[in-house]
């Protein structure tokens, strides 16, 4: 919302500077978004007079003139404008001067041949309008030498204030002015407008065309006919204002209801009463509606959308914009002034079905006051008769102004309860008076009338924000928030919110960077993954390849490790720690930690190194996998890989991780080629992914005593095992089965060698393993240690068909 | 007597002139051996009288001593330099470079970092984290937080929807962090303090906006917190949050629906070469919003605004990263672009406390 310093003070009788007023305008509120003062930029511009302009001797277009700028001395200037001429007044800048609608400092300069010291500008030039035709012309009687600022009047600061969705009432500067006076920076002036009587009946009737329970979409309609209007350009003043909050002057009647519109929240519209035919109807839309706007658009209405209507068709769309056919021009006459009060949800929804923004959407969706509603007419009707002359029929209303009566009861001891602010009773009660509220009652508890402009005042705490943004909000101190124990503080964090931590850095120290991806994938992304559900789907995405909420944060890593490819980083290891979706249940989303790694970006380095170059198997992902599950403390005991994973992986090169079948936690593997192909993304990856939600929560303590170290006295002894299997033989059947072939001994258990070639029969592998036996009461004798390798053997030949190897 | 000089004297010769382990241990063989020099003079003590053993019995044991001290010294000597020549063979060029150590390599993304650091802060004035489900109702993401049906507050949110069910209902993907809130307020019986941080969505994208970013917000609900509280709470958030000893902040009245009154804070700042500085400066710098919470809002959780009040606040957790570390724009929060994590992420085991500091 802007508006300027002077078209305020129509309103603020107030001694305060621009920059209080800016200060004040802030602190209740209302908050400044900038100020442009002209007379800052416009300063070094002075009215000069142009005593020759000759033809340049090297230039078909460019003039030579001599300038006189009031000292006496005159100034050479070569000028391009095509209106340069001996004689004329314009307006000069100096050598130094910045002009900003071309963003330069002027400077003595040499054009052609010809030295310049200083130009003749062009209204654009000064930024004050669009037009860049001539130089600016001044009338012949305009003193010579004197600041263009003052004698055009442009010096006139212009302050945009970002105005919340809940202050219709300050959309409009009577409005702004009021919370001003209330902040004690000045008096609102009073403006007593006489009710406007009228000759004759309006000839135009208005019918409210709605049933009883939809009367609250046209609550009240008012018109007025001026006959015998002359509708030309609108005064000075008025363009300047409008032009200085960047509206563009049309013609006096249209101007006058854009005024009224930014001066008192008011939206008016004018018909040109000899275009309309019949009377006007205002009803839904209809079938086959159609208008031609005034922004120079054909609309078609649905239904819900509320139109005025005469015997032609449809003529405005309501609290909106108004039709191009019955529009005011030139050779108006005879006007038609509509003020009327539409329901705000009604318009919103209306303009945004239409996606029309105006000025009167923007006010009647927030609420403009009802109370107003024939004195806007009336103020409108004056205006015109003022400007435009003609004579003014009686208003017609039609529906029902609606008077709300809305009272709060409202303890002084509410302000603070809430804000911690101690006020008097007289003071609070000065700035709700100021601010239009009625206050009843002398006690405690008072009664207040809210005014017919505070449409979003409902409560006891709206009350509270009026006083305190009044009174000020930097009156509110500061106070020490207790701990509501003096204790030292509990921990806070659930075991899902500390694991989620944990797996953030866990994975880090791998060497692995933490990227944050869109939750949303695109749908042929989704759907590889196990996703891509309906309910999934968002109904209006930003772009096609951001539809779908994310099943996996595979897709979302392995495309980031495509990017930084293709810049050139061939070495990527990523992870994610972060939500994924299997349905649109609160339950359903759960929290995944991934890694993704590709090219050579092995935990132990980067790239090709003389050590040995990073190169990837699924072994470096199941290594991050059981990283991860270690680092969060999760017993590794008892968990289970199986062989093989979901889908994306490759079927041979992956695996599952699990506690027992029903209560599997993650997978990883080298992603499949054909999911790779299918991203555009080149491999081989490998990855792993683990739920976090899905982990087992820890075992309960009863103290934070660890169990008792048990040391045994005697040394442990290793024996190795070399095992001849079938090639599908898992390593991890072979260890179980040694397992199960000496129950107590066994502490350690290792694979230290995989051979197949030449002494392996063909489709054969041998296995090798270390078992270290560790004896609690009594060293192992030889013969011993014999009986627990032969049940081991036996145990493995038995479970696995394993022969020893010779 | 000659005889045993000379003999020491060739012994000791040769002693001096074995140049391995091999050598002396030939010597010591040719004398000391089973039939060596000296062994053999030993053996002839047995046949002597014994005055002439008297005489001849300590020089040849002395010779016998001296010898085998010889031998010693020489055998130490020797291994000694051997060592020293297998050392020297041993050489390693130790300016070859290593790999980077994996936790030099790997990063944590600075949003992960800064709700650590919330966290740490908010933890220690006794508040708790709540979290709640991306995919939301419009009953908990807008109608319990007051927001009414068609008002122009809830078209400025631009939500993401997913497409009806078949009740014709619609959820949403949460536009803000304040549903949680309403989810905290009907389940955990006042008093309570927490603070919810989370992934939140708008259908915006540009230069300053993605359509997803970061929010945190805080929300005290007992029978007494009030503006002042909130005022100390932030400030003493924003000191320990920048690190910095002394913050200046604005408080201007602004409008949220589900706050009444409500309040936009503004902290002053200095800008200067694309760098911002808190605690000096002219400028004022937009930080959060916050209020009391509205009544309609604690009565929709079924709480009595009568009785119950607090206030809450919310910030993007995006932007206050970009104020403290300085990245310039947005966008590269969520592209995953390695040169941009390893520049403005943190190791791995920077950890954020209160005792040893938030940042290194």
């Amino acid at each position: 919302m802007k508006f300027t310093l002077s078209w305020l003070k129509e309103h603020l009788d107030t001694a305060a500077s621009l920059d209080q007023i800016v200060e004040a305008l802030t602190r209740v509120g209302l908050e400044v978004e900038s100020v442009e003062d002209p007379a800052k930029v416009l300063a070094p511009y002075i009215t000069a007079h142009v005593i020759s302009a000759e033809q340049h001797p090297n230039a078909d277009r460019l003039r030579v003139c001599m300038v006189d700028t009031g000292d006496g001395k005159p100034v050479q200037v070569v000028c391009g404008a095509p209106n340069a001429r001996a004689g004329m007044k314009s307006v000069f800048s100096p050598p130094g001067t910045f002009i900003p609608g071309k963003n330069i400092t002027i400077t003595v300069g040499v054009v052609r041949g010809v030295e310049s010291a200083g130009m003749l500008c062009s209204a654009f030039e000064l930024g004050l309008s669009e037009d860049h035709e001539g130089i600016i012309d001044l009338p012949a009687d305009a003193p010579v030498g004197v600041r263009y600022v003052d004698y055009a009047g442009v010096d006139d600061p212009v302050i945009d204030v970002a105005i919340t969705p809940n202050r219709s009432d300050a959309l409009g500067v009577y409005g702004i002015a009021r919370d001003l006076a209330a902040a004690g920076l000045g008096s609102l002036k009073r403006h007593d407008l006489p009710p406007i009587k009228g000759n004759g009946a309006c000839p135009v009737e208005v019918k409210l065309n709605f049933a009883s329970d939809q009367k609250n979409l046209a609550p009240a309609f008012a018109l007025r006919l001026v006959r015998g209007v002359k509708n030309g350009p609108s005064p000075d003043w008025m363009q300047r204002r409008l032009k200085a909050i960047g509206l563009r002057p049309i013609n006096t009647l249209v101007d006058i209801t854009n005024y009224i519109t930014f001066d008192r929240g008011r939206p008016l519209h004018v018909f040109d009463a000899k275009k309309v035919k019949g009377n006007l109807v205002v009803r839904h839309a209809k079938d086959g509606d159609e208008i031609l706007a005034l922004d120079g658009k054909t609309y078609k209405p649905d239904p819900s959308v509320v139109v005025i209507c005469d015997d032609n068709g449809v003529e405005s769309i309501a609290g909106i914009m108004g039709g191009e056919h019955s529009g005011c021009d030139e050779h108006t006459t005879d006007v038609l002034i509509e003020s009327a009060l539409w329901d705000p949800l009604n318009i919103a929804r209306s303009g945004r079905a239409l996606g029309i923004n105006t000025d009167a959407r923007y006010r009647f969706e927030r609420g403009v006051d009802p109370a107003f509603c024939v004195p806007g007419l009336d103020l409108a009707t004056k205006m015109v008769l003022d400007l435009c002359g003609g004579e003014a029929s009686e208003a017609r209303v039609a529906g029902e102004v609606p008077a709300p009566e809305k009272i709060i009861s409202f303890p002084w001891s509410e302000v603070k309860r809430l804000t911690g602010l101690s006020l008097l009773v007289p003071e609070m009660k000065a700035i709700l008076t100021e601010l239009g509220f009625w206050v009843s009652g002398n006690d405690k508890d008072v009664k207040v009338a809210v005014p017919s402009w505070r449409p979003d005042v409902e409560d006891k705490a709206d009350l509270v924000e009026e006083i305190m943004r009044i009174a000020g909000l930097d009156q509110v101190e500061a106070v020490p928030f207790p701990r509501e124990i003096a204790a030292v503080p509990k921990p806070v964090l659930t075991l899902i919110q500390k694991r989620t931590r944990l797996a953030k850095r866990a994975l880090a120290t791998r060497g692995l960077v933490e990227a944050v991806t869109w939750s949303f994938i695109s749908k042929a992304e989704a759907e590889v993954f196990g996703g891509g559900k309906p309910e999934l789907a968002l109904a209006n995405p930003i772009a096609s390849d951001l539809s779908d909420m994310r099943p996996s944060l595979l897709p979302g890593l392995i495309k980031a490790a495509q990017r930084n490819a293709d810049r050139g980083f061939h070495d990527v290891a990523l992870f994610e720690v972060g939500q994924v979706f299997a349905g649109d249940k609160p339950n359903e989303q759960t929290i995944a930690a991934t890694s993704l790694r590709r090219g050579l970006a092995a935990a132990k380095g980067l790239g090709r190194h003389w050590q040995g170059a990073g190169a990837l198997d699924v072994f470096e992902a199941k290594a991050d996998a059981l990283a991860l599950l270690e680092a969060l403390g999760i017993p590794t005991a008892g968990l289970q890989i199986v062989q093989g994973g979901p889908s994306w992986f490759h079927p041979g090169r992956s695996g599952t991780l699990q506690f027992g079948p029903k209560m599997i936690v993650g997978a990883f593997g080298e992603i499949h080629p054909r999911i790779l192909d299918a991203l555009d993304a080149k491999g081989p990856i490998i990855a792993c992914e683990i739920t976090l939600d899905a982990l087992p929560p820890p075992k309960a303590r009863p103290t934070k005593m660890k169990p008792k170290l048990v040391l045994s006295e005697f040394q442990p002894v290793s024996r190795d095992f070399a095992f001849i299997v079938e090639k599908n033989v898992a390593a991890a059947d072979i260890l179980k089965a040694a397992q199960a072939g000496e129950r107590n001994l066994i502490s350690d258990m290792t694979v230290f060698d995989v051979y197949e070639g030449p002494g392996v029969p063909e489709g054969k592998i041998s296995v090798a393993i270390a078992v270290t036996l560790q004896p609690t009461d009594k060293t192992l004798t030889d013969a011993e240690i014999e009986a627990v390798s032969t049940r081991i053997i036996a145990e493995v030949q038995k479970k696995t068909g394993a022969t020893l190897r010779a | 007597m000659t005889d045993l000089s000379a003999l020491e004297t060739e012994l000791v010769n040769a002693i001096a002139a074995a140049s391995d382990e091999a050598a002396l241990e030939a010597v010591r063989v040719a004398a000391l051996g089973k039939a060596g020099s000296i062994s053999g003079l030993l053996k002839t003590l047995g046949a002597m009288t014994p005055d002439e053993r008297k005489e001849k019995g300590p020089l040849i044991n002395g010779l016998r001593d001296r010898v085998t001290e010889a031998l010693t010294t020489k055998r130490d000597a020797l291994k000694s330099a051997a060592l020293d020549q297998r050392l020297q063979s041993e050489r390693v060029d130790v300016t070859l470079p290593l790999p980077q150590s994996p936790a030099a390599r790997g990063r944590i993304h600075p949003i992960s970092q800064v709700i650590d650091e919330l966290t740490t802060i908010f933890a220690d004035m006794g508040f708790s984290v709540a979290e709640g489900s991306d995919i939301e109702t419009d009953f908990f993401n807008f109608t319990a937080l007051n927001f009414p049906v068609g008002h122009p507050a809830r078209e400025m949110h631009d939500t993401f929807f997913f497409n009806p069910d078949e009740k014709g209902e619609r959820k949403l993907l949460r536009t803000h962090t304040s549903p949680v809130q309403i989810h905290t307020m009907m389940s955990v019986k006042p008093p309570l303090r927490v603070i919810i941080p989370g992934r939140t969505y708008r259908c915006d994208s540009d230069q300053t906006h993605t359509p997803m970013f970061h929010q945190v917000e805080g929300l005290v609900i007992d029978k007494g917190s009030h503006l002042g509280h909130l005022k100390w709470i932030l400030a003493e958030f924003c000191k320990s949050f920048f690190e910095v000893d002394d913050v200046k902040m604005r408080f201007r009245p602004s409008f949220f629906p589900f706050t009444e009154p409500s309040v936009e804070v503004d902290i002053r700042c200095s800008r200067r070469g694309g760098e911002i500085r808190f605690g000096e400066g002219e400028d004022w710098l937009e930080i959060l919003g916050c209020g009391m919470v509205h009544p309609n809002v604690i009565r929709n959780c079924g709480l009595d605004p009568n009785e119950y009040q607090g206030f809450a606040w919310g910030m993007g957790i995006d932007r206050i990263a970009m104020l403290k570390y300085g990245m310039p724009d947005l966008r590269p929060f969520f592209e995953a672009d390695l040169r941009w994590l390893s520049h403005y992420g943190f190791r791995p085991l920077d950890l954020p406390t209160l005792a040893g500091g938030l940042s290194v």
